[in-house]
């Protein structure tokens, strides 16, 4: 069993009606960092809150470390952490105090020494007495990762795990989700920020309106879906150009020559160019190549 | 069993209790001094003593019932409500814990603060009357029997309350009324007999009934009648608890 968590066929309407989930198929590694990305109401909190035990599902199968969410609810449950998009705390309780109450609730025994170390790996250490209402916003969120820590879960899911956390913590966020992966914990989040999933997923998804749209590694996704554009620059400007480049997808501005290629279409062609320009005695002084960002691959796809 | 998870969640509803220990301990004790002074005192002693005990005495195991009631019902409706509002509830919805398991934290909660309470007001009387307690190992079963079944009914209330009004409408509305008409501060005896026929039908009479017969060894309905209404309301409200886990509560969408 290589896998962390196996979705299949997931739908979900919720009793108004709303179709939050359309046939969910997705599969997260043991051990690798999942990014969901998706705009507002695509349906990732959704499927983030089925998994957890927080929404019922209509249909479909789901399993965790091979364990049925719904048949072997308790084994599957206690491998898993969760922190929801909303800030939700008791607000008069202690942190410490919290972090014993979820650990607890999870059935592990207690451990005061654990649960100091993960207060200091989130900066809250010094927070550990304090309730807390008297926190700020960001200090509740990750007393809220706290907590999803406290039962030492293999499978952390993150809903939006850095909104409303300053810039700098969000760094070190990172680092501590890749710590976490380091010690072997499967890590699922979803987020509105691109770059975020680019630093630090290995495996991003894109939902949109209940489906899952693409999925696939940061790299392939750039392969496949993105689009380079060489961009030549001509010692003199010209204003047609040879027939022979006909089989090419270019645009020709003075002395700017740009042919657009996508990911797929490999090297070969960009070689068999630059042959075609020396045949036809095309000089130019400069070549540069633009790559799409997976910001614009995203906007791509949800325009599709 | 996850029984570090219902210690857990029982653990923190005591702490809530302990937090606000003013208005979960002291105000049943200030209300019950006033009901003393006013029933008590001041119009107690000019009312005649039913069936050879006084009237102040008369009122204790009523009161005690009148707050326990209110106490049990109102402790693990709001303690299951509030996690619900709050959004807090995530937590308990994906913990490995079941239904079963988490009524069982909260009701046992609740129960043990309503006995608590009946206990602190017990006390309180004494500095006013002198307590007299015929079958105290009854008094207790029943006080604890009786703090369970109406905490039972009380997270079931919180359950299916969707607003804050909802809670307090029960125990305003049904609560209440039936335990001031059941005999919380007269016998039925007393009443005509139309309405006292009436009254049978009112299921707190039986609960105070029983409960002043720990105290003072007479009772309006037989004890058997008493014990069978409190086991068989137990009972309806654990068939409603596991009906509603079985077909999906209201918590989860
Ligand atoms: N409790 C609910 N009842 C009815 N519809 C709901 C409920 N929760 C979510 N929905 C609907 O389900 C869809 C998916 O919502 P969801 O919260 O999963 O989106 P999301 O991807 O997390 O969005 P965001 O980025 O804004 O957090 C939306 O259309 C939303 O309106
Ligand atoms: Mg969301």
């Amino acid at each position: 069993m290589k896998n962390a968590i196996d979705i299949q066929n997931l739908q979900k309407s919720y009793p108004n009606g709303n179709q939050a989930l359309k046939d969910i198929n997705l599969s997260v590694k043991k051990g690798e960092i999942f990014a969901l990305l998706g705009p507002n109401g695509a349906g990732k909190s959704t499927l983030i809150n089925i998994i957890c035990g927080i929404t019922k599902k209509n249909k479909g199968k789901i399993n965790v470390f091979g364990l049925d969410i719904v048949k072997s609810y308790k084994e599957a449950r206690s491998l898993i952490g969760m922190v929801p998009q909303e800030i939700a705390t008791d607000s008069f309780e202690k942190v410490i105090n919290t972090l014993k109450f979820s650990r607890g609730l999870f059935n592990r025994p207690s451990s005061g020494e654990y649960l100091e170390s993960i207060l200091k790996s989130l900066a809250l250490y010094e927070k550990k007495d304090h309730q807390i209402r008297t926190l700020s916003g960001g200090m509740k969120r990750r007393v809220m990762i706290a907590k999803a820590l406290s039962h030492e879960p293999r499978v952390l899911f993150l809903d939006e795990p850095t909104a409303g956390v300053d810039v700098h913590l969000r760094k070190e966020l990172w680092k501590n989700l890749a710590d976490l992966k380091k010690n072997g914990v499967t890590i699922f989040l979803t987020t509105h920020y691109i770059e975020e999933a680019e630093k630090i997923a290995d495996r991003i998804g894109i939902i949109n309106k209940g489906k899952l749209i693409v999925m696939d590694t940061k790299k392939e996704l750039i392969e496949k879906l993105g689009k380079k554009t060489l961009i030549i620059t001509l010692n003199s400007p010209l204003k047609v150009i040879s027939r022979d480049f006909n089989d090419y997808n270019f645009e020709l501005k003075g002395n700017k020559l740009k042919f657009f290629f996508d990911y797929g279409e490999n090297k070969k062609s960009i070689s068999k160019l630059l042959n075609d320009l020396i045949k036809k005695k095309i000089d130019f002084k400069n070549i540069e190549i633009e790559k799409t960002n997976l910001e614009e691959i995203f906007l791509n796809i949800l325009e599709k | 069993m996850n029984y570090r998870g219902i210690y857990a969640i029982y653990k923190f509803e005591m702490a809530r209790t302990f937090r606000t220990i003013t208005q979960s301990i002291a105000s049943p004790v200030l209300s019950t001094i006033l009901y003393f002074i006013v029933f008590g005192s001041a119009i107690g002693s000019r009312i005649e003593d039913i069936n050879g005990i006084t009237y102040s005495s008369f009122i204790v195991p009523g009161l005690i019932m009148l707050t326990i009631l209110n106490q049990s019902i109102s402790n693990s409706s709001f303690g299951i409500y509030f996690p619900k509002f709050s959004g807090t509830i995530y937590e308990i919805l994906s913990a490995p814990i079941s239904p079963f398991e988490i009524t069982f934290g909260y009701v046992f909660a609740a129960a043990s603060k309503s006995v608590l309470v009946g206990l602190v007001i017990l006390i309180t009387s004494s500095f006013f009357i002198e307590i007299v307690i015929f079958h105290p190992f009854w008094m207790i079963i029943l006080l604890v029997l009786i703090s369970i079944t109406f905490s039972l009914f009380g997270f079931i209330i919180g359950i299916w309350a969707d607003d804050f009004q909802k809670i307090q409408l029960i125990p305003s509305f049904v609560i209440t009324p039936l335990t001031f008409l059941g005999g919380s501060f007269y016998s039925i005896n007393m009443l005509p007999d139309f309405w006292q026929k009436i009254s049978y039908f009112n299921p707190i009479v039986y609960l105070i009934s029983a409960f002043r017969w720990s105290f003072y060894d007479n009772a309006d309905v037989s004890i058997f009648s008493s014990f069978f209404a409190i086991i068989f309301f137990l009972i309806i409200c654990l068939v409603v608890i596991t009906l509603i886990f079985n077909t999906g509560y209201k918590i989860k969408q």
